[in-house]
């Protein structure tokens, strides 16, 4: 199991973002780096599909189900993707258009809450949350749908370094494959996979050790 | 108010069905407004007071929900002064308290979720085109994201205050309009990227 890319563009306002991208992605934890405007969150918006590619196309697996079953989104900035005033209530609506009975929702909720520690935030108001918190809780909301996969759009840049660390302690006991794009290349160093992204093909794909230094290395030129 | 003030409890009032309060809240607003009787405000007020001791809230929920709308409740007193008798002016200025602290009241009471579920319960006798779901969310995100906007009306009040320019209109109405609609926008996604339909 995991995401195929076969022959992927995106072309928008007649440029062409992302060329012909092919991968077979089924790692365990899988990086994304590249300069501003590479094409990056583009890619990452694909899985889901946020974005539809303009040729080619993207597959969880062998199914042809609409991803979004299958893969969870975790955006930059938590304000936005929190809808609903009250924790709890967040919570529920990702569950809301999958026809639960109540029980397993509560069930579900009360789950999620504790496996990340946030029973104490459970009838909080959203927008009095500090900016760690939300960012907690929009992962949630995510997990409370229980995705495959999970992806991430630059998961730290809001985070004071313990927010950062706590959320990489998170991340490293996720039992779901995730892909997270990140200019914070110590986040990335032990993942098993990195892609680098440049000019919307994929420049370089391999373990950590071999691309980040490579990526260092051009970036300093 | 519609404000976001919800506070947690097990009062009957908490648990009474939001269909029930919204048109409760309806029937008090309408009959301070056609029974103009000092005896029917006097009802009114002391209902609102009941109300909230039964919802085990005290006068300190009570002075923040009113907070915000003092100013307004000032300005029409002087006006009522002005124009009218002392009579008339506390008169109506009570009144519009009284129905200030009847809607906070059950904002205070109901969750933003289980009042969108109030409305959609009386919305489910709207003819079947229209989209219940849909107001229900957006309802919801007005609630959710009122405070949001303010935030940032303050955020991009100080910044063009830092550039000397927090007197001119439009340094502070187009980077607000831009936020705004920047974040429709990702919010728009976010719940695309969330729900299944
Ligand atoms: N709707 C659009 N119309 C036209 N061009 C777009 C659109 N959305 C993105 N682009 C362009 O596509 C390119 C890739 O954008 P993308 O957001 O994927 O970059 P990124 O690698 O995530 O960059 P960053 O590191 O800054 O987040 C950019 O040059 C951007 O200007
Ligand atoms: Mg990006």
């Amino acid at each position: 199991m995991g995401m195929r890319f076969d022959r992927v563009c995106v072309t928008k306002a007649a440029r062409e973002i992302l060329s012909e991208i092919t991968l077979e992605l089924t790692e365990h934890r899988i990086g994304v780096i590249g300069n501003n405007g590479s094409g990056k969150s583009t890619f990452l918006r694909l899985f889901n599909g946020l974005e539809t590619p303009s040729s080619g196309t993207v597959r969880f697996g062998d199914t042809t189900d609409d991803l979004r079953r299958h893969v969870g989104f975790m955006f930059q900035n938590p304000d936005n993707q929190i809808v609903y005033p009250m924790v709890e209530e967040d919570l529920a609506f990702g569950l809301k258009s999958r026809k639960l009975p109540k029980a397993e929702v509560t069930e579900r909720i009360e789950r999620v809450l504790h496996d990340l520690s946030l029973t104490h935030l459970r009838d909080r108001l959203t927008h009095q949350l500090s900016g760690g918190e939300k960012q907690m809780v929009a992962l949630a909301g995510v997990l409370v749908t229980k995705p495959d996969l999970i992806c991430f759009d630059e998961p730290t840049t809001l985070l004071d370094l313990r927010n950062k660390m706590q959320f990489m302690r998170t991340l490293a006991t996720l039992p779901q494959p995730a892909v997270v794009v990140s200019h914070d290349l110590d986040l990335l160093a032990g993942f098993d996979r990195i892609l680098h992204i440049a000019d919307g093909r994929i420049h370089a794909d391999g373990r950590p050790e071999e691309v980040i230094p490579a990526y260092r290395a051009l970036c300093e030129m | 108010m519609l404000t976001d003030l919800y506070i947690s409890g097990d009062s009957p009032l908490h648990r009474a069905r939001p269909a029930w309060k919204l048109v409760l809240l309806f029937l008090f607003c309408t009959l301070l407004f056609v029974v103009t009787h000092p005896v029917m405000l006097a009802i009114g007020l002391v209902t609102i007071a009941l109300g909230y001791a039964v919802a085990g809230l005290g006068p300190r929920a009570a002075y923040t929900a009113i907070r915000p709308a003092f100013f307004v409740l000032a300005i029409i007193f002087a006006a009522q002064l002005w124009l009218e008798t002392l009579w008339l002016a506390i008169y109506v200025t009570l009144r519009l308290f009284a129905l200030l602290m009847a809607a906070a009241l059950v904002t205070y009471t109901t969750r933003a979720s289980e009042f969108t579920e109030g409305l959609l319960a009386l919305l489910s006798r709207a003819p079947s085109w229209v989209p219940k779901a849909k107001i229900a969310l957006a309802i919801s995100l007005v609630w959710r994201f009122i405070p949001m906007i303010r935030a940032q009306f303050d955020e991009v009040r100080e910044a063009q205050r830092a550039r000397g320019l927090d007197r001119n209109m439009l340094a502070l109405v187009v980077p607000l309009v831009v936020r705004t609609l920047k974040t429709a926008d990702e919010v728009a996604e976010a719940i695309t990227a969330r729900s299944l339909d």
